[in-house]
């Protein structure tokens, strides 16, 4: 047979990565973050201040950071946050938060969409409902666009 | 206040006005360009302008020399000149690999600017020794497709929108063409291809770019669905306003302070801006829908809802705006840029529709065009 049909390793090159115009999105400079503190969250939690722990669980998003360790740990710890909430609590917690806060919460939700467990994807509807009325088709959009993702 | 016509089943792809507004040259989704006269009860189709391979992208009807460019997927660019009843093509050779995407006449006509698929703006001018229009190119930093292009009044800057999500503002000073220009509060230098401002591109697709009408302000729609507006000056100064509807596709300022965006949500939507505070708001959306009648539902219904949709809404699913698809674009009809009295949108509806700001403001209560 002919030479080119001996061995099928060329198919596993990824063409894209030799392409001089790829496109590369701009490193930032911007500091690691790291993810919320799990410990706080959870001696939060353990205390039933779920405000402060949601609050607490939505700072530091690892957006920067390409680590998918870092990410797990951050969603696993929001996800708890989430579950810990009585359902007439939800609307309450939606409205404590500012712009920025609502479409890092679409965020965290679609994210918790793509592994879904027992449980998680009704307590993540109630959020996603409550979060859209606020959010509106623009924080599911800019989910959507985010180039920087949980 | 609206008027608006239905020119085809397929979307319009791009139009452009003559100087009177008395003839509209649109695209009908095709590779051609066809153009139509008001006539006292409607639209009359006298030229079709037939010379592209590929999709027009983009027509300029350029309103002193009444002149029209027109730009395509087929990579080339014409323009048009009227020799008496007959509308003759002058090639433009770009040379750009990729489709062109939208094309505009400076303000002085005497050149105009390309955006395409192969990540740069192609400035053209003609040149009186050769008979023939040639380009140059602005090709860094642009790294991916030119969507939008805008003049500044100056007839220098150039301010432009791309994928990859930057708004950027560009000098295509051409010295064989003009003097060197007075200085802006974006800078002083503008050598050819000079970058004046940048916008830090977090976000998505810049769709759609306008300069203000004195050229200080700089404003841009952007897929994920947000808006801004940069101010020129030693270090310009970004305002955004994060929506919360789908992206807007097309923008223009109607007055200094005001600008109004339509998109994907199929009407037009007023943004005003406020400079002390450095922020945009939303003024309020530009459509009255029909009073559609209320029904009241039965019991049944609502279980049904409830069953289905988890709601026991009866919202109809009938799209209660003018344009029944997205707004593509949007120009200013009548007055200008510091004080627009009547713009016109077309979409992928295949409609015309021509606003009437003064009938929005009145017939709109808390609506304040400043």
């Amino acid at each position: 047979m002919a030479k080119n049909t001996l061995s099928s390793r060329f198919r596993k090159v990824d063409i894209d990565e030799f392409d001089e115009n790829k496109f590369v999105d701009e490193q930032e400079e911007a500091a690691e973050l790291q993810g919320p503190d799990g410990a706080e969250v959870e001696s939060l939690l353990r205390q039933g201040d779920m405000m402060t722990a949601f609050h607490v669980a939505l700072r530091n998003p690892p957006v920067n950071t390409k680590n998918a360790v870092v990410k797990e740990r951050a969603q696993a710890i929001v996800l708890r946050v989430l579950t810990s909430f009585r359902s007439s609590e939800i609307e309450t917690a939606v409205r404590s938060l500012d712009r920025n806060g609502v479409d890092l919460l679409m965020k965290y939700i679609y994210r918790g969409f793509e592994k879904p467990t027992e449980n998680s994807s009704v307590i993540l509807l109630q959020w996603h409902e409550k979060a859209f009325a606020v959010g509106g088709l623009g924080s599911i959009v800019r989910v959507l666009t985010a180039r920087k993702t949980v | 206040m609206m008027a608006y016509h239905s020119f085809l089943l397929e979307p319009i792809s791009c139009h452009a006005w003559n100087k009177d507004r008395t003839q509209i040259a649109l695209c009908p989704n095709n590779h051609e360009v066809h153009i139509y006269q008001k006539e006292r009860s409607g639209w009359m189709k006298i030229h079709v302008l037939k010379e592209h391979n590929g999709q027009v992208t983009g027509i300029d009807w350029a309103p002193e020399s009444n002149r029209i460019v027109t730009c395509g997927t087929d990579r080339n660019a014409y323009v048009w000149t009227l020799k008496g009843s007959m509308w003759k093509p002058t090639l433009v050779i770009l040379r750009i690999n990729r489709a062109a995407r939208c094309v505009k006449w400076s303000p002085r006509e005497n050149k105009f600017a390309v955006g395409s698929g192969s990540r740069l703006i192609s400035i053209c001018y003609f040149e009186q020794d050769n008979d023939w229009w040639v380009c140059k190119h602005i090709k860094k930093p642009i790294r991916s497709t030119v969507l939008s292009l805008d003049w500044h009044p100056n007839n220098v800057l150039l301010a432009s929108g791309s994928c990859d999500f930057k708004c950027r503002i560009f000098s295509a000073y051409i010295k064989e063409l003009e003097d060197k220009p007075a200085p802006t509060p974006w800078g002083s230098k503008m050598p050819f291809g000079e970058v004046m401002f940048e916008s830090s591109g977090a976000g998505g697709w810049i769709h759609d770019v306008s300069f203000s009408a004195s050229g200080n302000r700089v404003a841009w729609a952007s897929h994920d669905s947000t808006v801004a507006i940069a101010e020129g000056g030693k270090t310009p100064v970004v305002a955004s306003l994060y929506l919360e509807t789908l992206p807007l596709l097309c923008l223009t300022f109607i007055t200094e302070n005001s600008l109004v965006a339509a998109g994907h949500d199929c009407y037009p939507a007023l943004f005003v801006y406020d400079a002390e505070r450095s922020t945009i708001t939303f003024g309020g959306k530009l459509d009255v829908p029909k009073q559609s009648a209320q029904r009241g539902m039965t019991a049944r219904e609502r279980f049904q809802n409830l069953d289905k949709k988890a709601t026991a809404d009866n919202k109809e699913a009938v799209l209660e705006s003018l344009h029944k698809n997205s707004i593509s674009q949007i120009l200013v009809l009548e007055g200008d840029k510091a004080k627009c009295t009547k713009f016109c949108t077309t979409g992928m509806d295949g409609g015309m529709a021509v606003w009437d700001v003064k009938t929005l403001e009145s017939s709109m209560k808390d609506l304040k065009i400043v």
